[in-house]
């Protein structure tokens, strides 16, 4: 979607060029642009209609800014905008002063509450504090043995009985305190909204434990449905805040904006795997980024951070930027990004990455990765490092070794000297230093000192490389990447 | 230097990756047909059960009265007006239909009118979409054991549709085995345990983390040596963007579909408060298992799962049996009609 947004932003760019400032006209047309991407991510319409709003009164009357292009400029006061529903006032979790802090969890079936406080407890316990569970759902069958299992993973201590949910959680967080427990996490059954029995009953745990935090566990990758949810759930409980599981599904998770938006509450938590450490703070910059499909770079670098072997990476790059990138570095990066995980799942990631690109990557298998592998390794020493020598007779025998065909082996080289080229370019100096590739850059470098804007220069990255990708060509996929490291034009 | 070097990285291996592959474009294969030729389509016979229209619609009208009845009022007209169109297309996205749906109803809409009126004309629309083969089979080949698979991202309800269905298929009069084949949940061997207990049916289960394939492969031995009539094997909850945990599935597909198993429906269940991230999940676990059939669940709350309307058109994976509550009946065949007039009812 983002693509598609960007690229209109663009026109909107060159129409724009001659005037002083957003005309309402433009503005109604780029609004709606955004309308789309935000529906697209499964923001409610409600709360798609809000945003919008307060984005135009963002923009409205103000002057063009001299260094951003007026598609630019849409996108950043989108993104700013994003960024501000979605933080708010962050809630630092503080402890009761008279221990323990009781925290409540409640939401729906199946969206992840009885995994949410197995990690939320061993996120209390990294904190250096002594979490206690306590198993008031006893509606799901074997929801008390699952809590119990991950309990005994972590190494945090559950209360259970087979009494009634009210009486658990009572007896639970007593328990808690006897044993000089510091904060105690409750879960409870998953429930619908219109559930007025059940409602009825989290509303007596809540009174009869009186927590310090309640918050609602929401899957990221729930609809229009978010909203509806929230509002029962914030009217029952009056939540302090969310936690947003599953975030590592591929799902834009528009509902994270929906909830936030109608709760006033902040996400203080968010799920992003399966195991036991898969659960961190929340932040509001990535889930912007993620809402408009400008992917998440800082995700991505965390994780190439820990997949990525240095010294690979430093002998690697330094070989790019010289020019003298050889199929053997080619092999070794190969290998690198395998370890990072899927082709596919990297791409979500990467801003300014055309949908067929996405597409592409998401399908590209193991066995593909494996060819290509096979195609480099069936040449010699020699040839990775020279590939200008590989004539006709050699491209049949890397063909034959590889198991591919010839064509195969010409498209490979054929790229990969295109490739060797744009790097050379890169390299060699300023003009070719494409403007997104920069801002990575400094990103990178702003990424480790946590500082505010790095989202936006995620999107100012995202932004330029779209740009500078050429238009058109449907079936030039791979021609897009050339794209991403030619200097836009107006640069 | 290392975000410019992933970034790098990142591209030159796709972008070389895709160019090889697309060379030597070798489609994986589809996986064959679940049945090459089916023996008897068994119908499956609905009860009194519990129906959609009547059971919440009436507290939906009353709770968010209003925008279906915008839509009633809009007077047959063959030229509906912007405004009109846009009241149309707030219905259909409320109800989490997605976008491309929405608006190929309003193409539709805009092309043909709505002589009949907008709602009626809507609702043709959308039926029209919902128009797959819902039967299930319990029936496999001469000495072969029928096996369904539940496949599914993790919370949507697998292990509990799959007790319902246990009951269901007891209640025709069929033995029912259960496998445990989500080893990796904590205790989710357990629930299913339950179920078992509650639908009179057997269960094969093994230890946590241990292989899902082997799991289902003893439960079909089992089932072939004792003569039971059908097994329903329970899989893992996998997020759908993970090319290792839908090879497992995969396998597990395989290895169910082994003589003495044949695995006659592949049933996805999807939970009625996904977005438009349903869409994807069905595509990979389409791709990744041969789905057969939709169960959606969860329909009992506020969401009307919508978006399953795109996942019939595109993929044309009907939804066969709709999840309205905990207890063990709460699960009925899927009725389009009833299903359309709730997703406009609110």
């Amino acid at each position: 979607m983002f693509d598609a947004l960007s690229e209109r932003f663009e026109r909107l760019n060159t129409s724009l060029r001659s005037r002083g400032r957003l005309s309402d006209v433009d503005l109604d047309q780029a609004l709606a642009d955004v309308r789309l991407a935000l529906l697209e991510a499964d923001v409610e319409l409600g709360v798609v209609r809000a945003f919008l709003d307060a984005v135009r009164e963002r923009l409205s009357g103000e002057a063009l800014s001299q260094s951003l292009s007026p598609g630019q400029q849409v996108i950043k006061a989108v993104h700013e905008q994003l960024i501000e529903v979605l933080g708010g006032t962050p809630l630092k979790v503080t402890y009761a002063s008279k221990p323990p802090t009781v925290v409540l969890l409640a939401g729906l079936q199946g969206a992840g509450k009885t995994t949410a406080a197995a990690k939320l407890a061993a996120w209390f316990k990294q904190q250096g504090r002594q979490p206690y569970l306590v198993a008031a759902d006893l509606q799901r069958p074997a929801a008390v043995e699952q809590l119990r299992v991950l309990a005994e993973q972590i190494g945090v201590g559950v209360y259970s009985e087979n009494s009634n949910p009210v009486e658990v959680a009572r007896k639970g967080v007593a328990e808690a305190a006897r044993l000089g427990r510091d904060v105690v996490i409750i879960d409870t059954a998953g429930r619908l909204s219109i559930d007025e029995a059940l409602m009825d009953e989290v509303r007596h745990i809540s009174s009869a434990t009186s927590p310090h935090y309640t918050f609602l566990v929401i899957d990221a990758v729930t609809g229009q449905d978010a909203v509806q949810t929230a509002r029962a759930f914030h009217d029952a409980l009056s939540l302090s805040g969310l936690v947003v599981t599953k975030l590592d599904y591929d799902a834009r998770g528009g509902a994270v904006l929906s909830a936030r938006g109608v709760v006033g509450r902040p996400v203080v938590f968010a799920s992003t795997g399966e195991k036991i450490a898969d659960f961190d703070l929340f932040y509001p910059e990535r889930m912007a980024s993620r809402i408009l499909g400008m992917g998440d770079v800082l995700t991505l670098i965390e994780q190439a951070e820990r997949t990525m072997d240095p010294s690979v990476v430093a002998e690697s790059a330094g070989r790019m930027m010289s020019g003298t990138f050889t199929l053997d570095d080619f092999l070794a990066q190969l290998n690198q990004v395998r370890k990072m995980g899927s082709l596919g799942g990297l791409m979500k990631l990467m801003p300014g990455v055309s949908k067929e690109m996405r597409t592409a990557a998401s399908n590209v298998d193991e066995g593909e990765l494996n060819r290509v592998e096979a195609i480099v390794r069936s040449m010699t020493p020699k040839e990775r490092r020279d590939p200008n020598i590989i004539d006709g007779s050699r491209r049949t025998r890397i063909a034959k070794g590889s198991a591919t065909s010839v064509s195969a082996v010409n498209q490979l080289l054929k790229q990969f000297g295109e490739m060797r080229k744009m790097m050379r370019q890169m390299g060699n100096g300023a003009p070719a230093m494409p403007a997104g590739m920069g801002r990575m850059a400094s990103l990178a470098a702003k990424a480790r000192s946590e500082s505010l804007p790095a989202g936006f220069e995620a999107l100012g990255a995202g932004m330029a490389s779209a740009a500078s990708a050429p238009r058109g060509g449907g079936s030039k996929n791979k021609k897009k990447k050339g794209g991403r490291v030619t200097p836009p034009k107006q640069r | 230097m290392i975000a410019l070097y992933i970034v790098l990285a990142i591209v030159v291996v796709a972008a070389l990756v895709i160019v090889v592959r697309r060379r030597g474009r070798r489609r994986v294969p589809q996986l064959a047909p679940p049945r090459a030729a089916m023996p008897e389509v068994l119908v499956t016979e609905v009860t009194s059960m519990p129906s959609l229209t009547t059971v919440r619609l009436e507290e939906r009208l009353a709770t968010s009265r209003g925008v279906f009845d915008r839509v009633r009022s809009l007077s047959p007209s063959d030229h509906l007006s912007e405004e009109q169109l846009a009241v149309v297309e707030e219905v259909l996205l409320r109800s989490d239909v997605g976008l491309t749906t929405a608006n190929a109803v309003l193409e539709e809409l805009r092309s043909h009118g709505a002589p009949d009126g907008v709602a009626a004309a809507v609702r043709e629309i959308l039926l029209s979409s919902l128009s797959g083969d819902r039967t299930t089979s319990a029936e496999a080949d001469e000495g072969r054991v029928p096996v369904w698979l539940f496949v599914g991202v993790n919370g949507v309800g697998k292990t509990t549709t799959i007790g319902k269905l246990a009951k269901r298929n007891h209640d025709a009069g069929r033995s029912v085995l259960l496998a445990a084949g989500d080893t990796f949940r904590a205790a989710a061997a357990d629930q299913l345990e339950q179920w078992a207990t509650r639908t009179d049916s057997g269960i094969v289960r093994a230890n946590e983390g241990a292989d899902p394939g082997s799991v289902v492969h003893d439960a079909i031995g089992r089932a072939s040596a004792k003569g039971f009539d059908i097994v329903l094997a329970d899989t893992a909850g996998r997020r759908a963007n993970s090319t290792n945990l839908l090879d497992e599935l995969s396998k597990v597909r395989r290895v169910a579909d082994r003589a003495p198993g044949q695995v006659v429906e592949t049933l996805l269940v999807l939970d009625a408060t996904t977005g438009q991230n349903a869409l994807s999940q069905a595509q990979e676990f389409l791709a990744a298992s041969g789905v057969t059939g939709i169960v959606l669940t969860k329909l009992d709350g506020t969401a009307r799962g919508g978006i399953v309307i795109a996942i019939e058109r595109d993929l044309g994976v009907p939804v066969k049996f709709v999840g309205v509550g905990e207890g063990v009946d709460d699960l009925i065949v899927f009725d389009p009609e009833e299903f359309v007039d709730s997703l406009l009812s609110t």
